[in-house]
């Protein structure tokens, strides 16, 4: 047999592979990233599945475009002398209106923000019809609960930034409702708005929830659910008829039956 | 039905010293806001129980004092006597105390006490700050001749001009003439609606042409006998009460002084309800309250210990 000798290593293949070589002995980041992202997957997901990929992808987005519009955004209740206007305020005009492609990004972020819940409620929603919350995926349900409360949170403070009538009144509305909680309520919406009522303190203290408290959680919760979904895997559909980490499926029943029940005999009848 | 799930017979019950260290950590919170001796107390009960918390803890590691025999041996006798075959002693095992446990110990407890002193202040500033030095300031509504007697006048002023424009409120002033006593008698509704804190608008024509602006003050005569709230409809008669919708009390008022024939401002107090008008009404005071909790009445005790929203104690009374 022609066995091939070793081939001498093009300079390319060289060029990439010893890098990449050197970071993976030192860190298992090849490894790693592969351990990520090549992963087996059941046989009949569908598009659904992707909703989480999806969801985190908003996220980043708005991420990104946070972080690009907090270079412009000035979180300041005093009036600006030049527009005599609230200085939050103007810096969001000027965002809208003089800033090149400010209009475009403020708008991501803005439209991107409710995407961001929707896509959130439709992963939920389906991650819950397609039980998929069951065991062994109870703590990746409960880290993405978290997250929806994180995002609605996220949703609350960032309404209040653009400083213009419906945020403010919409913020003290929201503040209020908070302050309606039995027992700790009162407490809850004084601390929110920084005093009785809405002040000038109350803006900046929801800008660093918004940027930097929040996303913080947000991102450390993230990290951990998608490390759980990594290391669990992806559910099968509950009409699949294969059984997880089967080979060869079985033929499909063909009674009346037929694609409502799990077909294979369970391992202990429980 | 049998228990022999369970296997943890004869283990020491939960430890309820925590719970006191954490009533007492609370307390001391409470304190900081409410007063000193609370917080004393509080400091106390904390120490108290985290003292014997901690004895509860260690005991494993500190173990059991081991109880000394007296030492009985006479050694010279011993020398002298005729060697008896050594009998190999068994000795209890000794509870030691190994150099890595200390180390494992103090590293821990020296890392707690950092971690600590750096989280509390930190969790203070930002916890503390909305419920201290909390100042409602006078507010100077000009002379007495800008409010006509009977009708309602749309007060926008600042409410702490250190804060500027963030602080503007307004404030619905009717003059009431004199009350039988013959003191002078003003209602003054604060627009805060308290079902969630919308601003009220009066229900009528605003005379734009007879306003009046000085400072950061300006009046305008209305002509309305009701208010109501853009946001879920709520409606208030002219006295403040509830007439529909959501609200859940009367409308918030402030007290008032008359300083130099010029009306004066004070705190702003909550209402239950309004019983009569004008001079003769009986007003239902209470401690100025987020909107939408009771004041009063059995509603009120879903909120029993309520952060205060005004400490300064403005000598002026309405």
């Amino acid at each position: 047999m022609a066995t091939r000798t070793k081939p001498k290593r093009s300079l390319v293949e060289t060029a990439v592979l010893v890098p990449l070589d050197w970071v993976d002995e030192r860190s298992a980041a090849v490894r790693g990233t592969k351990w990520f992202l090549f992963r087996k997957v059941p046989r009949d997901i569908s598009w659904a599945q992707t909703l989480g990929s999806a969801t985190l992808t908003a996220f980043i987005v708005q991420a990104l475009t946070g972080s690009i519009l907090a270079m412009y955004y000035q979180p300041s209740a005093a009036i600006d002398p030049t527009t005599g206007k609230p200085v939050a305020y103007s810096s969001i005009q000027q965002i809208t209106n003089d800033v090149t492609l400010g209009w475009l990004v403020r708008g991501m972020h803005r439209w991107g923000a409710s995407v961001f819940i929707i896509l959130l409620f439709m992963h939920m929603g389906r991650v819950f019809l397609f039980g998929a919350y069951k065991y062994p995926r109870e703590l990746t349900w409960i880290t993405g609960v978290l997250i929806l409360a994180l995002g609605m949170l996220m949703g609350f403070t960032g309404y209040l930034l653009p400083w213009d009538q419906t945020a403010y009144w919409a913020s003290a509305v929201g503040i209020n409702l908070n302050g309606t909680a039995p027992f700790l309520g009162p407490w809850l919406a004084q601390f929110l708005a920084g005093g009785p009522e809405i002040g000038s303190l109350t803006l900046p203290k929801f800008y660093a929830m918004h940027m930097l408290l929040i996303p913080g959680a947000l991102i450390a919760l993230i990290g951990v659910h998608i490390y759980l979904v990594t290391r669990l895997g992806v559910s099968s559909p509950p009409w699949s008829g294969e059984r997880a980490g089967r080979d060869k499926p079985e033929p499909m029943p063909t009674n009346g039956r037929a694609g409502l029940v799990r077909r294979g005999t369970p391992e202990k009848v429980g | 039905m049998s228990d022999s799930g369970h296997d943890n017979h004869g283990a020491p019950g939960p430890s309820l010293w925590p719970i006191g260290f954490a009533v007492g950590v609370a307390c001391l919170l409470l304190g900081l806001v409410l007063s000193w001796v609370v917080a004393a107390i509080g400091a106390l009960i904390g120490v108290v129980f985290g003292l014997l918390w901690a004895r509860d803890v260690t005991r494993d590691v500190r173990g059991e004092v081991p109880e000394v025999e007296p030492e009985t041996r006479a050694v010279a006798d011993q020398a002298a006597a005729p060697t008896v075959e050594p009998v190999p002693a068994v000795e209890p095992p000794l509870h030691t105390y190994s150099r890595s446990r200390f180390l494992e110990v103090t590293t821990l407890g020296l890392g707690a006490a950092i971690g600590a002193v750096v989280t509390i202040p930190v969790l203070g500033f930002a916890v503390l700050p909305p419920f201290t030095d909390l100042e409602q300031h006078d507010v100077d509504l000009g002379p007495l001749r800008n409010f006509p007697n009977g009708e309602y006048v749309v007060a926008t002023f600042l409410l702490d001009p250190k804060q500027g424009e963030v602080s503007r409120r307004t404030a619905f002033v009717r003059n009431n003439g004199l009350t039988q006593k013959g003191e002078p008698s003003f209602t003054i509704l604060y627009s805060r609606c308290v079902h969630l804190g919308c601003p009220i608008q009066p229900n009528g024509p605003v005379d734009e042409k007879a306003a009046k602006t000085f400072g950061d003050v300006e009046l305008k005569p209305v002509l309305a006998q009701s208010f109501g709230c853009p946001c879920h409809g709520g409606l208030y008669d002219a006295e403040g009460n509830r007439k529909a919708g959501p609200p859940v009390r009367s409308l918030d008022r402030f007290t008032f002084s008359i300083k130099r024939n010029r009306l004066i401002l004070g705190q702003i107090f909550a209402v239950a309800h309004v019983d009569g008008s004008g001079a003769q009404a009986t007003i239902q005071r209470y401690p100025w309250a987020t909107p939408g909790t009771h004041v009063n009445g059995i509603e009120a005790w879903l909120y029993p210990i309520v952060p205060s929203q005004v400490t300064n104690n403005s000598p002026m009374a309405g």
